[in-house]
This record gives structure tokens, sequence and C-alpha cells, in this order.
């Protein structure tokens, strides 16, 4: 997306980054200033909010861990070019996948049903990213568009599901019935308890560790295999990776699978993990702020932990500002989330030009 | 007859936002700016022209505002597009979100109702226009269908018929497709390819904030938080549909208008032959529709060939 012009790595990996969401911050505080709060004041509260205490740490992971699988999810894609934007539906309809095992196979073992329940996520958020990839790789369709269009078909799709056909009977809301404990994924705070370790009452689970694990994978695969090799290749340079024989078609189709797939997992996190029952609109938004985590991690698991890290805090930290401060509700979050998008992903140039030639001007004088 | 007739009237109100919308994204990405931003650029003017119809108390006041927002946003789009040569797709996605999110916490902070603003009066909304012959009107439905609209919805017809003289015998719009298609031949002839696409953009904010006062002055009467609810999208799936030409875009506007307006007459109803359909199934329509009409099984759709790709001067 970026060239690293003329800029040493440390400025274009770090430096950029952290300027662009200063600046998102900064324009954040200004409508925080503007609505007669107090900036900085706000900002302390959520820093603590997310970090200060056990619960909020708890926390803070939880919302991170879904945010690991759905940044990985859009940085898959990006290394071969593409931009999935239907995250958010892959990770809706990974849910139904989730939700039907559940249904149905939820009086097996946890270490029967746990494992078909995620190979289900994979399958049905592979398969709805599927649709798009192979009608980018064959049609010649746009994939942003297309995957836009699936989320509002994924959301039509859920909804009559919900309301019609997996709505718990007698019951109003358009929900699930209670998963079995079988199809629980086990909380931190079990696990660690019999080893002595008290750990906070929070909805952070072993899915967290799913997200480290698949963190090193992505980085396994990306850089130190030839299917990495060749994603990359075909990122960079279609033309040249269609000249050098790379079935482009193909990549693109299994780049897109394995993204959905990825987005999917995090349906997990939030079903098995949490809510234990699939809720209307369960996602809430967790796809869209996989754009801003990879955009921000600049694709990289390193990046992509980090960011995923600050959008936890962002989450976690804003929900608690939000009970000190009835004025600062979480929609102010997803407006800092769109302003670190539109930082970090289109107006990279505000501050990357002046930087470059900064450097420029610094090493002709040495 | 009477429904044939209410659904009608029905498909014209819903059409409009969807029409105007679908105009703006029109000069946008024929000038070779995607615009995923059409819907944060319609929530933007729903939002102000609430907040100053309700200050002002005239709906023209807030229409004002509206198209001020509107083309705010536009400037914002064009600044990361086409000064910065930012991604374009990134920069519709973060400014839709950014303006779903400040919108109700202004909201919140102004007027203390939640997320929305406060309900207005009849004398700050547009209204169904008097006119002469109202008594003839009152009696049928047929010419009720037609003549009992406000002033927004005529505008949107009149404005259909401006666009296409623009785009395809003004000199404006010469340049315009010019600089869509093939902006260094654009630029050798003397355009000023940034000059056009912002000139583009503000236009397309324009008509985006008579969209989203629509929605406020005409039909709610209040801004709800994101009560543009995909409208944006759906114009930009009718641009799509319609292959970027102005007529044909209206036509799918059209056509996703009239299945929302049978889709509520048809809750529950039991069809010859299908039975009854789910309501999800025709919400889901435009959106089915869109991506096969882009994958090529309806005819192919051919988005202008500059799309997306920011100019940057050749030396």
């Amino acid at each position: 997306m970026s060239q690293p012009a003329n800029m040493p790595r440390w400025a274009s990996l770090w430096l950029m980054p952290l300027l662009n969401l200063f600046a998102a911050l900064f324009v954040s505080g200004l409508v925080i200033a503007l609505i007669g709060e107090d900036p900085v004041e706000c900002l302390k509260l959520m820093i603590n909010g997310a970090f200060g205490y056990p619960e909020g740490i708890g926390y803070t992971l939880f919302y991170t861990t879904s945010f690991i699988f759905t940044g990985l999810a859009v940085a898959a894609a990006f290394h071969a070019g593409l931009f999935n934007i239907g995250g958010e539906g892959q990770m809706y309809l990974a849910g139904l996948g989730v939700t039907l095992v559940c249904l149905q196979f939820d009086y097996l073992p946890a270490y029967v049903v746990i494992p078909l329940a995620m190979l289900a996520a994979i399958l049905f958020g592979g398969a709805w990213a599927l649709v798009p990839g192979y009608l980018q790789a064959k049609r010649g369709s746009h994939i942003v568009v297309t995957t836009i269009m699936f989320n509002f078909i994924a959301s039509s799709l859920m909804t009559w599901l919900l309301v019609d056909k997996l709505r718990m009977e007698g019951s109003q809301t358009p929900a699930t019935r209670e998963f079995a404990q079988n199809a629980w994924v086990p909380m931190l705070h079990e696990w660690f308890a019999p080893l002595g370790v008290e750990l906070p009452n929070t909805p952070l689970n072993a899915s967290f560790f799913l997200a480290l694990i698949a963190l090193v994978l992505f980085y396994l695969v990306v850089w130190h295999s030839p299917k990495g090799f060749v994603t990359r290749t075909v990122g960079l340079n279609e033309k040249a990776a269609r000249y050098a024989g790379i079935p482009v078609d193909k990549v693109i189709i299994a780049v897109m699978c394995v993204s959905g797939a990825l987005a999917g997992l995090a349906a997990i996190n939030e079903l098995l993990g949490s809510t234990h029952r699939m809720n209307m609109g369960f996602t809430n938004g967790i796809g869209f702020v996989g754009i801003a985590v990879a955009l921000m991690g600049r694709n990289h698991p390193v990046g992509i932990l980090l960011s995923a890290l600050l959008f936890g805090a962002l989450t976690q930290g804003g929900l608690d500002l939000s009970f000190e401060k009835p004025a600062i509700t979480r929609e102010m979050i997803i407006f800092t989330q769109g302003l670190i998008i539109l930082f970090c992903g289109a107006l990279e140039n505000l501050f990357q030009t002046p930087l470059s030639a900064a450097f420029k001007r610094m090493l002709k004088n040495q | 007859m009477d429904m044939i007739f209410s659904v009608l009237d029905a498909t014209l109100r819903v059409s409009t936002p969807l029409v105007l919308a679908a105009l703006a994204g029109l000069f946008s990405e024929r000038s070779g700016v995607v615009d995923l931003a059409l819907e944060g650029k319609m929530l933007a003017a729903a939002f102000a022209a609430a907040c100053v119809a309700y200050i002002a108390q005239s709906p023209w006041v807030g229409l004002g505002a509206g198209i001020a927002a509107g083309m705010a946003v536009a400037m914002l789009h064009g600044m990361v597009s086409i000064t910065y040569n930012g991604n374009q797709l990134i920069s519709g996605v973060a400014i839709n979100m950014m303006v779903s999110g400040v919108t109700p916490v202004l909201a919140l902070a102004w007027f203390q109702q939640g997320g929305r603003t406060p309900t207005l009066s009849d004398e700050a909304r547009f209204t169904a226009i008097d006119l002469p012959f109202a008594d003839a009107i009152a009696h049928s439905p047929a010419l009720k269908t037609f003549f009992g609209h406000n002033i927004l919805v005529y505008l949107a017809l009149l404005l259909i018929f401006v666009v296409s003289w623009v785009v395809y015998k003004s000199r404006f719009g010469l340049r315009l497709r010019a600089v869509g298609e093939n902006p260094h031949a654009a630029d050798a002839a003397g355009i000023s390819v940034k000059g056009v696409r912002y000139m583009a953009q503000a236009v397309g904010g324009a008509l985006c904030g008579v969209a989203g006062a629509y929605l406020v002055l005409a039909q709610t009467g209040a801004f709800i938080q994101d009560m543009t609810a995909g409208k944006g999208y759906l114009a930009l799936a009718a641009l799509i549909f319609g292959k970027w030409r102005p007529w044909a875009a209206v036509l799918g506007c059209l056509i996703f208008a009239f299945t929302d307006a049978i889709q509520i007459r048809l809750q529950g109803v039991e069809l010859p032959l299908i039975g009854s359909i789910p309501d999800a199934f025709i919400q889901a329509l435009p959106y089915v529709l869109t991506v096969v009409l882009l994958a090529g099984f309806m005819g192919r759709a051919v988005a202008p060939k500059a799309i997306g790709v920011p100019f940057v001067k050749s030396r």
C-alpha cells in the first residue's frame, strides 16, 4: 500500500503508526473538548479502565482476542493485494456454523464439540468469503463491493434465521437457547484456579491462546513458506506472478477462504467464550475493527498483536469511561476507530511526505 | 387498485434519497474517485439538517445545513483521495465509521435525548405541497400518488434530467468523464484533473446533502442514530446496477425502492405457487442482484477506467 520512501526502517515501523495514532487521538480529544469534557482526564480514565485493575485487563484481553482474529483476516487478504471488508459478515456466518454444531451436538464431551465448532467456524467463515473470492478471481468483480454486499446479505439471512428458525421456543428475543456447558471454551480464571492462581472473573478464555498461536502461524506461513511467498508475489505484482506461472486465480480464492476462516474464529471467542448463545448482531463491528487493526499493525503479526491490544484497550477503557462520563458513549470509540483507519490507511502521506523529506535533509547534512 | 397506488406512492418516497445519493455517487465515480463514503455524507447531512432545522424552525435553512455538511464530508474525502493520493476505499470506510460514531455523541451532548435530536414541528419539515387543485387530489388516489409529495421528491425528479444533461451534454460532463477514464490524456489536454475531481466531490456532496436532509425533513422528522441504515451502500449498488449511467441507476433505485415498498405489504401474505416470502429475502434482494450483475451474469458492469487510482501527474 505504502512505500517506505526514504525513511529509516524504525521510523516507518514505529514512528509513523504512533504519529497517526496521536493524530487520531488528538482529533478525538478536540471533539471531547467540544462537548465540554476534559480530554486529558478522559484519557486517564480510559487507560485506568483498560489496564488499571485486574478485571479491566481481563476484559481488554478478551476484546483483544477477537480483534487479533479479524485483524489477521484483513491482513491475510492484504498480502494478496485484496481488501476484504467482509470480515463482519464472515464472522456472522461462522457464528451460524458454531451455533448449528452446538445446538446439535452439545451433549458430546467438550473435546469433541469444541473442535467441531471450530471446524464449523472455519468452514462457514471461509465459505462466505469463497464466493467473493471466486467472483474476483474468475469474473473480475471488485472484492470490496462484493464483500460489502455479502455483509448485508449475511445480516438479512441471519435475521431471518434467528427470528424464524433458531429462536428459543417461547422467547421474544431473537437469540438461540444457551449452549450446554460442554461447548463452553474454558475461562482462564477457571483454568488457573486449581493451580492456585487467582484470576478475576472475566470472559477472557482459552481462545486467547488460540489467537496467539494463529499469530505465530501467520508469521511462519506468510514469510517462511512457499504458500506465503506465492501470496505476497500476487499481492505485490499480479502480472509478474501470472508470468512466473503462479495460478493467481487459485491463490486469490484460497487466500480469501483463509481470510474468512480467520474472521470466523473470532466467533468462537464471542459465542463459546462469552455469551454461550447466538444473539442477533453479535459481531457488533468486530469485523470492521479488524480493518483498523491490520492497517495500524502494518499487516505484521507483531503489529497486529499490539494494535489489537490497543483496540481492546480502547473498547474496554471506552466502556469504563462511558460509565464515568455518560456524555461519552460507546460511539465515541467508533469515531476514534474511524479516525485511526483514516490516518493509518488513507492519510499516511500527510506525515510520510514531510517526514521522509526531513530524513533526507538530515542524511545530506551528515 | 388502491394497493397499487399506495405501493407506487411508497416507491417514490423511498426512492428519492436513493436517487439523490446514486446521482452523487455518479459524479464522484465518473471522475475516478470511488465513493464508499456516500453513507457518511448522507448521515452527516441528516444530522446537520436535523439540528439546524430544529434551531431555525425552517426546513430550508435545515436543507442548506444538510448540503453544507454533505459537502464538508465530501471535501474530506476529496482531500484524502485527491490531494494526498490516499486509498479511496479505506477513506470511505473510515469516513462512514467516523460519522456514524460522532453524530450520536454530539446529539447526546447538545440535546440530551439519547443519540437523537428533538422531533421537528410541522413548520420545520417539508410537507406535501399545496396545489391549486388540492381538492381533486384528495379524492383520487391516482393523482395523490403523483401530486401529493413534498417538494424534495420533485426536486430529485428534476435533478435526474439535469444530471444526465450535465454528464453527457455539458463541457463539465465531458471533462468529468475524460478525467475518470483517462486522467493523463485529460491532463495533457490542459484539464486540471484534481480540479475536476474536487468539483465532482462538491456536487456529489451537495446531492448527498439533499438526500440526508430528505430523510430528516421529509420522512422521520428527527435525526436517529445510524438512520441511513445502508442507504448509501444501496445507492452505490444501484449505481453499479445502472453501469454508472444516470437513468439506469435511477431505474435501479426504483427497483430497490419498489421491492422495499412491496415487502411491507407482503408480510405474511400467501402468494400463489411460492407461499409467503420471508422479508429478509426481499431485503437482501438488491444486494444479491448487484452481486449477480457484478459477476457478469446480467451484462457486464464496466467501471470508469481510472476509478480508485490516485492521479499522479507524470513528469
